[in-house]
């Protein structure tokens, strides 16, 4: 007899088979929570609410849901049994559930149809704790470890509660809707105090000059009748003003990289900047093009989802980078999930598309280690820290992309918000169907067509809330959670249909949803008519308005031409990706929507991508002074280098990087970890992606948050220049490179809530203007970037501000990978030079910060001086002349020198009197100043005189050499041993401080 | 046609190193097709007109059951358009005429839990499991196998160790009893054991193991030799420049992976062709 109730299957580990799973749980509850416990269990719970006989139920227990090997499943009844307490923790209705999605499919084949439309398998995790634990704490370990109560619910049973015959009672998250499905009009003829107050309700983070505009507009009697010949009134419909929000959004509109901002200097110059975006980042990429003329690499910038360069002759690369931080400080797994899989939608949907290569991704925390109270609604930077990585660890290596570069950023300010960049490259076709891969084109009358994943409330009003800080009200809805393997079955079908010709445009769905991408794709034709009632749900009862904004996952929209629709629709079908026609481009010159037959909006296509009024900000830069510490206060130097080599910011990042498959695609030639024993920290990373060819991609970032708190400007030039000298390091060719730009801002909008915000502004002016003087100088263009300018966290009276941060990510040519140059120390008696000059240059470097002090004089970087070395070096990699190469960042030369001793297992004797410098230096300047352009590198005996030769007028220190005693041996300006330690002593005190993480 | 060797790579669902094992088949000197799983449950390919059947890394279904779970009980209840056969039937076919078979990684996971492998006595149903490493973690780490050189593997005659990266979250091999254990040991079923960089004893020690695996099982194939699975990628190293020391190191070009994919041809062509 079919059961029309749901059933629990609930499947675990025979009792003699280790948990694996429930001991790292077990773990980490003690390290996150300091709560011990004996044992932990782990039980997966499907909850299948599908019509099945007892048979079915049989079948698809012991079948797809249970391991005979290892596991064993009970049907309506507990599997549970020796434990003090059991957490059980499920989703709350409506978030995505990738695990129950995948088992709905296997039921499927099983029962041989298709699920119906009130069908479905849900999942939940059950923990059994034994120890000394009572229905207290046990909630404490699901709020702060095991759950998060924004996307989950949990219940907790002692083992005197629990029902032995019943088990945990069943519990259906079905997405219930009673509201009625409705077109609401809006009225905006109001005062300005209920302006705002719409805009606060909706979460619309439309200032009052924007409503005001938006109030005017539909005012005007013409606009009205021209509403009136298609069944509108004189009121805005709720679906236009959410579009209007979307479209106008910081997040996807860039309102402050696009306004009018007065700048005052500190000598009381005032300047007017009409669009930093305009004057500052195309402006370079513009005067680089026409500079190099026919040698230009750029072949698509800024207008597409990522920027596109040259390769070789028949295949270009493409890259992008994102932020995902406001809703990884929320749910830091699925925040950094979707980070991941969303930016990698990016570069597959630039030009007529492309396929993913690598992914990179930075992030920035507060110390994990953190053991102060926090402010409300902030989670602790331990499970931030846990929840990001493993985030994108399960976007990255289900979607088969490899990781192959990226760093861990410690300062406490990110506490208020993590930031996290996820980046993605992609290889595309130079030549497509005759035309160049990168151009694409939607054409009036081609379909709209939305394929991939189901439209949910998920991550509705995305963009709005990435515009506004973090506050009591931020929406659970604002959080999504990314589904790789219907990405990637979706990438599948699309690079088949790519290549068979089936479409004209593809873009991605991200922020603002169809709203933006469909508005965004008509402004090729001019308009379009969508019907919102054709889009697939993932359940009913969604207004118009959330179908058209909703952020839900995994979603591509094509302009597919008529004639080839069928094939298009029928590919689709075959490979089992949801595809569907929801309209259709025009020229009309309308943002155009139905539901049902009513219009739901009707807005000019100008007034929406134009209309938005101009901001003002002002901008005011102070230089402000701060203490410089004794000389004394440093220590010693010995002492200085354990502790820097122990610094979160400087220590191995191992536990993280192994965690990320690095070489998926069997491309990956420079790897992440390198030397002797596979543990040393690569500079930059290389791949091969064509198995046919030894053309390589380098991909290398700079980052310097710290030097922002003396001055953005030189925060930017050495972001820019760490970058560079990273690429340079293993090999990347300087001359065919590019570069991208991610800032991450404090709120630089003076107001009531933000009383520096002219200074904040006058910190992002500065940043920019470094941004075009040293791209230009350098000759990188910037082919894409990103912005997010409200990492902020304000609750009640605490405001935390992150440290004004930005990402400058490179990726260029490796002319052939057989030469690229890895940083560990090769062999006994190689020499060891440094490449470029030091100065007393301690200002904000990490070894001021360990002790607890900024200083001011931040280091500054020489590009035309720089741009040679980094072209002497290629010539030398190209020549074979280099054992190793190391690029001198956090922690200057006495970091650098250890790390490339210990990555290859040799000890390395140098004198610091052979330094090259500005100015009479000590030891500890010598050693930790963090000048920029420098490098570190080693030359076999035979090959120093060739190399010295080329480097011939170039600041060039010869500092001693390579030896097998395995001893960081450093002679001071003294005559003295400064520095005589063991590499493994220092290799030991690298490793320690994550390795458990 | 007859003398040429045809091999295919099944993709789709969350394979993902199709393209990687397709360059290494080619390598090797066979033809290679990657075809996505549709096209066979379309109808469209058959695997007889192969030699050499590929199943690759990746996460099928996301591993989201358990890995390849959900991707195994795709081929056992999936029809193949037109018939009423399943691609599982078309895979005992394959085995049963003698052809080869190898899975990496999620593919070995496949095999495993689909009960091809190992396959004692010739009996199908499922003996061994591959679950969470003992980390509990997802790991990407280079490990030196060594090889049983009293197998009747085909892949790996004349090898005596090989040194490939292991990238995967559950691969801890457990067979489900002491017999099982010794059976394949005692028949030389467990080909590959994790073990030390001289390949001069199995390890059980971490990270020289990786994930806890029994007996340091790395790769297991069936008693006819022909069908072999094993957790180390070896379409990650088939050119020098894939060694994570390689610029260090004196290494020969051709990367030790490739020595599976050349015995695998061999013996098709010695025996197949």
């Amino acid at each position: 007899m079919p059961d029309s109730s749901a059933s629990r299957i609930v499947v675990g580990f025979k009792a003699d088979m280790d948990d694996a799973r429930g001991e790292r749980v077990r773990r980490e509850i003690e390290r996150h929570l300091g709560i011990s416990l004996q044992r932990v269990r782990v039980l997966d719970v499907y909850t299948v609410d599908v019509r099945l006989d007892r048979q079915q139920l049989e079948q698809v227990a012991a079948g797809p849901f249970c391991d005979p090997v290892i596991q064993e499943y009970a049907i309506n009844r507990p599997l549970a049994q020796e434990f003090d307490v059991l957490i059980e923790v499920g989703f709350r209705p409506g978030v995505t559930d990738n695990v129950g999605r995948t088992a709905a499919e296997a039921v499927q084949y099983i029962i041989g149809r298709p699920l119906a439309a009130d069908e479905a398998v849900y999942t939940s995790t059950q923990y059994l704790l034994s120890g000394d634990v009572d229905a207290a704490t046990a909630e404490t370990i699901a709020a702060d470890f095991l759950g998060n109560a924004l996307i989950q619910r949990w219940s907790i049973f002692t083992r005197a509660d629990f029902d032995n015959l019943h088990g945990v009672p069943v519990s259906v998250p079905r997405v219930a809707t009673t509201a009625a499905v409705k077109i609401r009009c809006i009225d905006l003829n109001v005062d300005d105090e209920t302006l705002l107050q719409i805009s606060r309700d909706g979460m619309l983070a439309l200032n009052l000059e924007e409503m005001r505009c938006i109030r005017d507009f539909i005012a005007d009697p013409q606009v009205q009748n021209q509403r009136a010949a298609v069944g509108l009134g004189d009121k805005l419909t709720d679906a236009e003003l959410e579009a209007l929000a979307q479209t106008w959004s910081e997040h996807c509109k860039h309102k402050i990289f696009s306004a009018l901002i007065e700048y005052e200097d500190e000598n009381g110059h005032r300047q007017q900047i009409d669009s930093l975006f305009k004057s500052y980042i195309v402006a370079a990429t513009e005067e680089i093009r026409a500079r190099r003329g026919a040698d230009d690499i750029c072949l698509s910038v800024f207008k597409d989802n990522a920027g596109v360069i040259k390769f070789t002759d028949d295949w270009s690369m493409v890259y992008k980078v994102e932020t995902h931080n406001s809703p990884s400080a929320l749910d830091p797994y699925g925040g950094a999930l979707t980070g991941i899989v969303g930016v990698n939608r990016d570069p597959f949907g630039t030009g007529r598309g492309a396929r993913l290569i690598f992914n990179t991704d930075v992030f920035c925390f507060a110390s994990p280690f953190y053991d102060q109270p926090l402010p409300p609604r902030l989670l602790h930077p331990r499970r931030i820290f846990d929840g990001v990585v493993t985030g994108v660890e399960h976007g990255g290596n289900k979607s088969g992309i490899p990781t192959i570069n990226g760093s861990l950023v410690f300062d406490q300010r990110f506490a208020g918000k993590p930031l996290v960049y996820c980046g993605s490259a992609a290889l595309m076709p130079t030549q497509l169907h005759g035309r160049p891969g990168h151009e694409k084109k939607a054409e009036v009358g081609d379909h709209i067509i939305m394929v991939g994943g189901r439209v949910g409330k998920d991550g509705i009003h995305g963009a709005t809330f990435s515009s506004e800080e973090l506050n009591e009200n931020s929406p659970v809805t604002a959080v999504q959670i990314g589904d790789p393997i219907t990405q990637r079955r979706m990438f599948d079908f699309l690079l088949e249909a790519r290549d068979r010709g089936l479409y004209n445009a593809i873009t991605d769905n991200g922020a603002g949803g169809l709203s933006s991408s469909v508005g965004e794709m008509a402004e090729d034709t001019g308009g379009f008519i969508m019907h919102l009632d054709r889009v697939p749900l993932k359940y009913s009862g969604l207004q118009p308005w959330e179908i058209l904004i909703s952020e839900a996952q995994e979603r591509m929209t094509l302009a597919v031409a008529p004639q080839h629709l069928d094939q298009f629709m029928e590919l689709a079908r075959q490979m089992g990706v949801e595809a569907s026609d929801i309209g259709e481009f025009t020229a009309s010159g309308y943002y155009h929507c139905t539901y049902a037959g009513a219009t739901a909006t009707y807005l000019p296509m100008e007034f929406l991508h134009g209309g938005a009024p101009q901001m003002r900000i002002p901008a005011r830069w102070e230089i402000k002074v701060h203490p410089e510490p004794e000389t004394a206060a440093l220590g010693s130097a010995d002492e200085a280098l354990l502790m820097l080599l122990g610094s979160l910011n400087i220590c191995s990042k191992e536990c993280v990087v192994r965690r990320y498959d690095h070489e998926v695609q069997g491309a990956t030639v420079q790897k992440p970890l390198t030397g002797a024993d596979n543990d040393g920290p690569a500079d930059a990373s290389v791949v091969r992606p064509l198995f046919d060819s030894f053309a390589g991609i380098a991909a290398a970032h700079g980052i310097c948050p710290r030097y922002s708190d003396i001055d953005t400007y030189h925060m930017m030039a050495c972001a820019i220049d760490e970058a560079l000298r990273n690429y340079v390091a293993v090999g990347g060719n300087i001359d065919h490179v590019a570069g991208l730009d991610n800032f991450c801002w404090c709120d630089p909008v003076k107001s009531e809530r933000t009383p520096d915000g002219e200074y904040k502004a006058a910190q992002l002016v500065r940043a920019n203007q470094a941004l075009y003087d040293y791209c230009v100088a350098f000759g990188v263009p910037l082919i894409s970037g990103k912005d997010s300018m409200k990492n902020d966290y304000q609750v009640g009276e605490t405001k935390i501000s992150i440290p004004p941060t930005v990402l400058f990510s490179v990726i260029g040519k490796v002319d052939d990978v057989r030469h690229t140059v890895s940083m560990d120390v090769k062999r006994p008696g190689d020499k060891i030079y440094l490449l470029g000059i030091t100065a007393a240059e301690m200002g904000a470097s990490q070894l001021y910060c360990e002790l607890g002090f900024i200083g001011n004089s931040v280091p500054r970087v020489d590009a035309p001086v720089a741009l040679l070395r980094y072209r002497t070096l290629n010539r030398a990699q190209r020549g074979g002349l280099i054992a190793s190469c190391h690029d001198l960042s956090d922690g200057g030369l006495g970091v650098a020198l250890a790390e490339t001793a210990f990555a290859g297992g040799l000890g390395v004797h140098v004198d610091l009197r052979a330094m090259h410098c500005d100015g009479e230096l000590n030891d500890m300047e010598r050693l930790y100043s963090e000048s920029q352009s420098r490098l570190l590198v080693t030359v076999a005996p035979e090959k120093a005189a060739e190399f010295e030769k080329l480097f011939a007028g170039q600041s060039l220190s010869l500092l001693g050499e390579v030896s097998a005693d395995q001893m960081v041996r450093i002679v001071g300006v003294s005559g003295s041993a400064i520095v005589a330690r063991n590499i493994l002593e220092l290799k030991e005190a690298w490793q320690a401080p994550l390795r458990e993480l | 046609m007859a003398d040429r060797v045809r091999a295919i790579v099944i993709a789709g669902n969350g394979t993902n190193c199709e393209r990687e094992v397709a360059n290494a088949c080619r390598l090797a000197g066979a033809e290679c097709d990657i075809v996505h799983i549709a096209r066979l449950l379309g109808g469209e390919v058959r695997l007889d007109d192969y030699h050499f059947l590929n199943f690759a890394g990746g996460f099928l279904d996301g591993d989201d059951l358990g890995s390849a779970k959900a991707g195994a009980n795709r081929l056992w209840h999936a029809p193949v358009s037109g018939s009423n056969a399943t691609v599982a039937e078309q895979i005992f076919a394959f085995v049963a005429a003698g052809k080869l078979v190898m899975g990496v990684c999620n593919g070995f996971q496949l095999l495993v839990k689909m009960g091809l492998l190992p396959a004692l006595a010739g009996d199908y149903r499922q003996s061994c499991s591959l679950t969470f490493n003992d980390s509990g973690r997802f790991e990407d780490r280079w490990c030196y196998l060594r090889v049983d050189a009293d197998s009747p593997c085909v892949f790996t005659r004349d090898i005596k160790g090989l040194y490939l990266p292991v990238r995967h979250g559950e691969g801890k091999f457990v067979a489900e009893s002491e017999q099982v254990l010794h059976q394949l040991q005692q028949r030389h079923l467990a080909v590959l054991q994790y073990s030390d960089a001289n390949y001069s004893g199995a390890s059980m020690k971490y990270p020289l193991n990786p994930n806890g695996s029994m007996a340091a099982i790395a790769g297991v194939c069936d008693e006819s030799g022909r069908v072999f699975g094993l957790m180390p990628h070896p379409e990650a190293y088939v050119h020098r420049t894939h060694h994570p020391r390689w610029t260090r190191e004196q290494l020969p070009e051709q990367g030790m992976g490739m020595l599976l994919y050349e015995n695998a041809v061999q013996f098709i062509r010695e025996e197949l062709l």
